[in-house]
Protein backbone atom coordinates (compact mmCIF):
# COMPACT_ATOMS: atom_id res chain seq x y z
CA UNK A 1 0.00 0.00 0.00
CA UNK A 2 1.33 3.44 -0.83
CA UNK A 3 1.74 6.45 1.08
CA UNK A 4 -0.91 8.38 -0.97
CA UNK A 5 -3.62 5.23 -0.09
CA UNK A 6 -2.67 5.23 3.55
CA UNK A 7 -3.37 8.58 4.11
CA UNK A 8 -6.92 7.80 2.29
CA UNK A 9 -7.54 4.46 3.72
CA UNK A 10 -5.51 4.41 7.09
CA UNK A 11 -5.55 6.60 10.84
CA UNK A 12 -2.57 8.89 10.87
CA UNK A 13 -1.51 9.58 14.38
CA UNK A 14 1.63 12.00 15.36
CA UNK A 15 4.26 10.71 18.02
CA UNK A 16 6.85 13.41 18.57
CA UNK A 17 8.64 13.63 14.88
CA UNK A 18 7.78 9.88 14.02
CA UNK A 19 4.71 10.17 12.13
CA UNK A 20 2.79 6.29 12.36
CA UNK A 21 0.22 5.17 9.86
CA UNK A 22 -2.08 2.31 10.38
CA UNK A 23 -4.13 0.97 7.65
CA UNK A 24 -7.75 -0.05 9.04
CA UNK A 25 -8.39 -3.58 9.77
CA UNK A 26 -8.86 -5.64 6.74
CA UNK A 27 -8.48 -2.62 4.79
CA UNK A 28 -12.13 -1.78 5.33
CA UNK A 29 -13.78 1.70 6.72
CA UNK A 30 -14.22 1.98 10.56
CA UNK A 31 -18.15 2.30 9.93
CA UNK A 32 -18.15 -0.63 7.65
CA UNK A 33 -16.20 -2.73 10.12
CA UNK A 34 -18.86 -1.32 12.71
CA UNK A 35 -21.62 -2.29 11.17
CA UNK A 36 -19.57 -6.32 10.00
CA UNK A 37 -19.05 -6.41 14.42
CA UNK A 38 -23.11 -5.44 14.84
CA UNK A 39 -24.19 -7.84 11.84
CA UNK A 40 -22.21 -10.82 13.88
CA UNK A 41 -23.37 -9.81 17.03
CA UNK A 42 -27.00 -9.80 15.92
CA UNK A 43 -26.76 -13.10 14.11
CA UNK A 44 -25.47 -14.76 17.28
CA UNK A 45 -28.71 -13.52 19.15
CA UNK A 46 -30.67 -14.73 16.04
CA UNK A 47 -29.01 -17.48 15.83
CA UNK A 48 -29.92 -18.04 19.93
CA UNK A 49 -33.07 -17.78 19.27
CA UNK A 50 -33.83 -20.15 16.41
CA UNK A 51 -31.55 -22.50 18.22
CA UNK A 52 -34.45 -22.13 21.50
CA UNK A 53 -37.12 -22.49 19.27
CA UNK A 54 -35.60 -25.88 17.61
CA UNK A 55 -34.89 -26.86 21.47
CA UNK A 56 -37.97 -26.30 22.05
CA UNK A 57 -40.40 -27.56 19.03
CA UNK A 58 -37.60 -30.18 19.57
CA UNK A 59 -39.11 -31.03 22.93
CA UNK A 60 -42.53 -30.52 23.09
CA UNK A 61 -45.01 -33.76 21.96
CA UNK A 62 -47.58 -32.60 19.27
CA UNK A 63 -45.96 -29.24 18.42
CA UNK A 64 -49.15 -27.42 16.58
CA UNK A 65 -48.65 -27.04 13.36
CA UNK A 66 -51.74 -23.88 12.15
CA UNK A 67 -50.17 -22.55 8.71
CA UNK A 68 -53.05 -23.76 6.15
CA UNK A 69 -50.99 -21.07 3.48
CA UNK A 70 -48.60 -19.85 2.18
CA UNK A 71 -49.48 -16.94 0.01
CA UNK A 72 -48.41 -14.55 2.61
CA UNK A 73 -45.65 -15.58 3.67
CA UNK A 74 -44.30 -16.36 -0.11
CA UNK A 75 -44.88 -12.52 -0.75
CA UNK A 76 -43.48 -11.41 2.11
CA UNK A 77 -40.32 -13.42 1.22
CA UNK A 78 -40.61 -11.84 -2.43
CA UNK A 79 -41.19 -8.45 -0.98
CA UNK A 80 -38.05 -8.61 1.09
CA UNK A 81 -35.94 -10.15 -1.97
CA UNK A 82 -36.72 -7.96 -3.68
CA UNK A 83 -35.79 -4.53 -1.62
CA UNK A 84 -31.96 -6.36 -1.22
CA UNK A 85 -32.01 -5.82 -5.14
CA UNK A 86 -33.41 -2.26 -5.15
CA UNK A 87 -30.62 -1.58 -2.46
CA UNK A 88 -28.20 -2.72 -4.14
CA UNK A 89 -29.29 -0.69 -7.51
CA UNK A 90 -29.45 2.37 -5.13
CA UNK A 91 -25.47 1.94 -4.02
CA UNK A 92 -25.01 1.39 -7.66
CA UNK A 93 -26.35 5.01 -8.61
CA UNK A 94 -24.50 6.17 -5.48
CA UNK A 95 -20.94 5.11 -6.70
CA UNK A 96 -22.04 6.76 -10.08
CA UNK A 97 -22.37 9.83 -8.05
CA UNK A 98 -26.42 9.62 -9.82
CA UNK A 99 -27.99 11.30 -6.50
CA UNK A 100 -31.25 11.44 -7.53
CA UNK A 101 -31.56 7.96 -8.59
CA UNK A 102 -29.46 6.48 -5.57
CA UNK A 103 -32.09 8.14 -3.48
CA UNK A 104 -35.18 7.15 -5.38
CA UNK A 105 -34.49 3.48 -5.47
CA UNK A 106 -33.43 3.97 -1.73
CA UNK A 107 -37.36 4.86 -1.20
CA UNK A 108 -38.43 2.33 -3.14
CA UNK A 109 -36.34 -0.30 -0.83
CA UNK A 110 -38.19 1.68 2.49
CA UNK A 111 -41.37 1.44 1.03
CA UNK A 112 -40.80 -2.37 0.31
CA UNK A 113 -39.89 -2.66 3.74
CA UNK A 114 -43.01 -0.61 4.80
CA UNK A 115 -45.23 -2.82 2.89
CA UNK A 116 -43.24 -6.22 4.05
CA UNK A 117 -44.23 -4.63 7.67
CA UNK A 118 -47.98 -4.25 7.12
CA UNK A 119 -48.20 -7.67 5.39
CA UNK A 120 -46.32 -9.03 8.68
CA UNK A 121 -48.97 -7.23 11.06
CA UNK A 122 -51.70 -8.36 9.04
CA UNK A 123 -50.89 -11.66 9.79
CA UNK A 124 -50.06 -11.44 13.15
CA UNK A 125 -53.23 -9.33 13.93
CA UNK A 126 -54.95 -12.53 11.84
CA UNK A 127 -53.55 -15.07 14.62
CA UNK A 128 -54.26 -12.56 17.40
CA UNK A 129 -57.69 -12.97 16.29
CA UNK A 130 -58.30 -16.43 16.29
CA UNK A 131 -57.23 -16.23 19.46
CA UNK A 132 -53.43 -16.53 19.59
CA UNK A 133 -51.21 -14.53 22.03
CA UNK A 134 -47.68 -14.51 23.64
CA UNK A 135 -49.34 -16.38 26.41
CA UNK A 136 -51.83 -18.69 24.96
CA UNK A 137 -52.47 -20.72 21.87
CA UNK A 138 -55.31 -21.84 20.77
CA UNK A 139 -53.31 -25.30 18.84
CA UNK A 140 -51.84 -26.74 21.46
CA UNK A 141 -48.88 -25.82 23.66
CA UNK A 142 -48.77 -21.84 24.13
CA UNK A 143 -44.85 -22.39 23.53
CA UNK A 144 -45.81 -22.42 19.93
CA UNK A 145 -47.12 -18.47 19.98
CA UNK A 146 -44.28 -17.28 22.72
CA UNK A 147 -41.95 -18.52 19.94
CA UNK A 148 -43.64 -17.20 17.00
CA UNK A 149 -44.48 -14.26 18.47
CA UNK A 150 -40.58 -13.32 19.90
CA UNK A 151 -38.92 -14.56 16.79
CA UNK A 152 -40.99 -12.73 14.03
CA UNK A 153 -41.54 -9.73 16.44
CA UNK A 154 -37.62 -9.50 16.65
CA UNK A 155 -36.85 -9.60 12.80
CA UNK A 156 -40.14 -6.82 12.58
CA UNK A 157 -38.18 -4.84 15.29
CA UNK A 158 -34.85 -4.91 13.09
CA UNK A 159 -37.70 -4.40 9.53
CA UNK A 160 -39.27 -1.25 11.11
CA UNK A 161 -35.19 -0.04 12.24
CA UNK A 162 -33.86 -0.67 8.88
CA UNK A 163 -37.05 1.27 7.08
CA UNK A 164 -35.82 4.92 10.03
CA UNK A 165 -32.54 4.05 8.72
CA UNK A 166 -33.12 4.40 4.80
CA UNK A 167 -35.28 7.03 5.28
CA UNK A 168 -33.08 8.76 7.27
CA UNK A 169 -29.61 8.10 5.18
CA UNK A 170 -31.72 8.57 2.08
CA UNK A 171 -32.62 12.49 3.33
CA UNK A 172 -29.01 12.94 4.45
CA UNK A 173 -27.76 11.71 1.56
CA UNK A 174 -29.74 13.43 -0.59
CA UNK A 175 -28.70 17.13 1.45
CA UNK A 176 -24.95 16.06 0.68
CA UNK A 177 -24.53 15.18 4.07
CA UNK A 178 -23.73 11.34 3.64
CA UNK A 179 -22.18 9.33 1.16
CA UNK A 180 -22.01 6.80 -1.22
CA UNK A 181 -20.23 4.96 1.81
CA UNK A 182 -23.18 5.60 3.88
CA UNK A 183 -25.23 3.96 1.85
CA UNK A 184 -23.01 1.06 1.83
CA UNK A 185 -23.03 0.57 5.36
CA UNK A 186 -26.97 1.19 5.94
CA UNK A 187 -27.31 -1.17 2.59
CA UNK A 188 -25.21 -3.90 4.59
CA UNK A 189 -27.46 -3.98 7.08
CA UNK A 190 -30.71 -4.20 5.26
CA UNK A 191 -29.20 -7.43 3.58
CA UNK A 192 -28.56 -8.43 6.60
CA UNK A 193 -32.54 -8.34 7.65
CA UNK A 194 -33.48 -10.01 4.33
CA UNK A 195 -30.66 -13.04 5.06
CA UNK A 196 -32.12 -13.30 8.74
CA UNK A 197 -36.14 -14.04 7.31
CA UNK A 198 -34.01 -16.90 5.22
CA UNK A 199 -33.84 -18.91 8.12
CA UNK A 200 -37.26 -17.46 9.88
CA UNK A 201 -39.54 -18.51 6.30
CA UNK A 202 -38.26 -22.58 6.70
CA UNK A 203 -37.97 -22.80 10.60
CA UNK A 204 -41.04 -20.61 11.83
CA UNK A 205 -43.64 -21.32 9.19
CA UNK A 206 -42.71 -23.64 6.30
CA UNK A 207 -42.11 -26.52 9.26
CA UNK A 208 -45.16 -25.67 10.64
CA UNK A 209 -47.49 -25.93 7.41
CA UNK A 210 -50.33 -28.24 8.14
CA UNK A 211 -50.78 -30.91 5.43
CA UNK B 1 -15.26 11.04 3.63
CA UNK B 2 -13.59 7.73 3.98
CA UNK B 3 -12.79 6.30 -0.15
CA UNK B 4 -15.94 3.77 -1.30
CA UNK B 5 -15.06 0.63 -2.39
CA UNK B 6 -16.43 0.63 -5.98
CA UNK B 7 -17.91 -3.10 -6.29
CA UNK B 8 -17.77 -4.43 -10.03
CA UNK B 9 -19.77 -6.84 -12.00
CA UNK B 10 -22.61 -4.70 -12.31
CA UNK B 11 -26.26 -5.03 -12.00
CA UNK B 12 -26.37 -7.81 -14.09
CA UNK B 13 -24.66 -10.01 -11.47
CA UNK B 14 -27.22 -8.67 -9.02
CA UNK B 15 -30.19 -9.65 -10.65
CA UNK B 16 -28.76 -13.13 -11.34
CA UNK B 17 -28.56 -13.86 -7.31
CA UNK B 18 -31.68 -12.14 -6.95
CA UNK B 19 -33.19 -14.58 -9.30
CA UNK B 20 -31.00 -17.65 -8.01
CA UNK B 21 -32.32 -16.86 -4.17
CA UNK B 22 -36.14 -16.56 -5.72
CA UNK B 23 -35.61 -19.72 -6.84
CA UNK B 24 -34.28 -21.13 -3.73
CA UNK B 25 -36.90 -19.89 -1.80
CA UNK B 26 -39.08 -21.47 -4.45
CA UNK B 27 -37.59 -25.16 -3.39
CA UNK B 28 -38.14 -24.23 0.27
CA UNK B 29 -41.79 -23.95 -0.14
CA UNK B 30 -41.87 -26.78 -2.47
CA UNK B 31 -39.77 -29.09 0.25
CA UNK B 32 -42.72 -27.75 2.79
CA UNK B 33 -45.34 -29.91 0.88
CA UNK B 34 -43.21 -33.02 0.32
CA UNK B 35 -44.40 -36.05 2.58
CA UNK B 36 -41.04 -36.50 4.55
CA UNK B 37 -40.55 -36.61 7.75
CA UNK B 38 -39.40 -33.78 10.28
CA UNK B 39 -35.73 -34.01 10.49
CA UNK B 40 -35.33 -34.94 6.75
CA UNK B 41 -37.57 -31.66 6.27
CA UNK B 42 -35.36 -29.61 8.62
CA UNK B 43 -32.20 -30.77 7.09
CA UNK B 44 -33.14 -29.89 3.46
CA UNK B 45 -34.54 -26.89 4.28
CA UNK B 46 -31.62 -25.47 6.45
CA UNK B 47 -29.32 -26.72 3.37
CA UNK B 48 -31.22 -24.39 1.05
CA UNK B 49 -31.51 -21.15 3.42
CA UNK B 50 -27.57 -21.85 4.28
CA UNK B 51 -26.86 -21.95 0.39
CA UNK B 52 -29.07 -18.61 0.10
CA UNK B 53 -27.01 -16.96 3.13
CA UNK B 54 -23.88 -17.56 1.56
CA UNK B 55 -24.81 -16.06 -1.98
CA UNK B 56 -26.69 -13.08 0.15
CA UNK B 57 -23.19 -12.61 2.10
CA UNK B 58 -21.03 -13.38 -0.92
CA UNK B 59 -22.66 -11.36 -3.13
CA UNK B 60 -25.00 -8.69 -1.72
CA UNK B 61 -22.80 -7.97 1.19
CA UNK B 62 -19.93 -8.01 -1.24
CA UNK B 63 -17.77 -10.09 1.44
CA UNK B 64 -16.19 -12.07 -1.87
CA UNK B 65 -14.23 -9.18 -2.29
CA UNK B 66 -12.77 -9.24 0.75
CA UNK B 67 -11.03 -12.48 1.73
CA UNK B 68 -9.40 -11.23 4.87
CA UNK B 69 -12.85 -10.29 6.30
CA UNK B 70 -14.94 -13.28 4.51
CA UNK B 71 -12.64 -15.12 7.19
CA UNK B 72 -12.96 -13.44 10.32
CA UNK B 73 -16.81 -13.07 9.81
CA UNK B 74 -17.13 -16.92 8.78
CA UNK B 75 -15.17 -18.52 11.58
CA UNK B 76 -16.27 -15.94 13.97
CA UNK B 77 -19.79 -16.99 12.76
CA UNK B 78 -19.22 -20.36 12.97
CA UNK B 79 -17.62 -20.57 16.16
CA UNK B 80 -20.60 -19.07 17.70
CA UNK B 81 -23.14 -21.39 15.42
CA UNK B 82 -20.96 -24.53 16.50
CA UNK B 83 -21.20 -23.40 20.70
CA UNK B 84 -25.09 -22.91 20.11
CA UNK B 85 -25.83 -26.32 19.16
CA UNK B 86 -24.61 -28.16 22.87
CA UNK B 87 -27.68 -28.36 24.02
CA UNK B 88 -29.24 -30.34 21.56
CA UNK B 89 -29.27 -33.81 23.23
CA UNK B 90 -31.00 -32.31 26.79
CA UNK B 91 -34.09 -31.71 24.17
CA UNK B 92 -34.03 -35.32 23.63
CA UNK B 93 -33.88 -36.25 26.70
CA UNK B 94 -36.44 -34.46 27.80
CA UNK B 95 -38.66 -35.47 25.10
CA UNK B 96 -38.33 -39.25 25.82
CA UNK B 97 -35.78 -39.31 28.48
CA UNK B 98 -35.84 -39.41 32.29
CA UNK B 99 -38.81 -39.82 34.47
CA UNK B 100 -39.18 -37.02 36.11
CA UNK B 101 -39.02 -34.87 32.70
CA UNK B 102 -41.94 -36.72 31.36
Amino acid sequence: MSQADLSIHGQVSRTGATEVMTAPTFSVPAKKMAMWLFIIADTATFAGCLVAYGFIRNSTPNWPRPFHSITNVALMTFILLTSSLTMLIALRSAQKDDKAGAFRWMMITAVLGILFAILHIREWMGMIGEGATLFHNPWGTPLFSSTFFSITGLHLLHVTGGVVALIAVGISYQGGRYGADDLEVTGLYWHFVDLVWMFVVPLIYLMNLSH
Amino acid sequence: MAATETHTGGIGKDVAVYICLLVLAGIQFVIAYQDISASQMFVRMLSVAIIEGGLALLFFMHLSKNRGLMWFVGIFTVAVLIMLQYGWTDSYRLLDGVQWAR
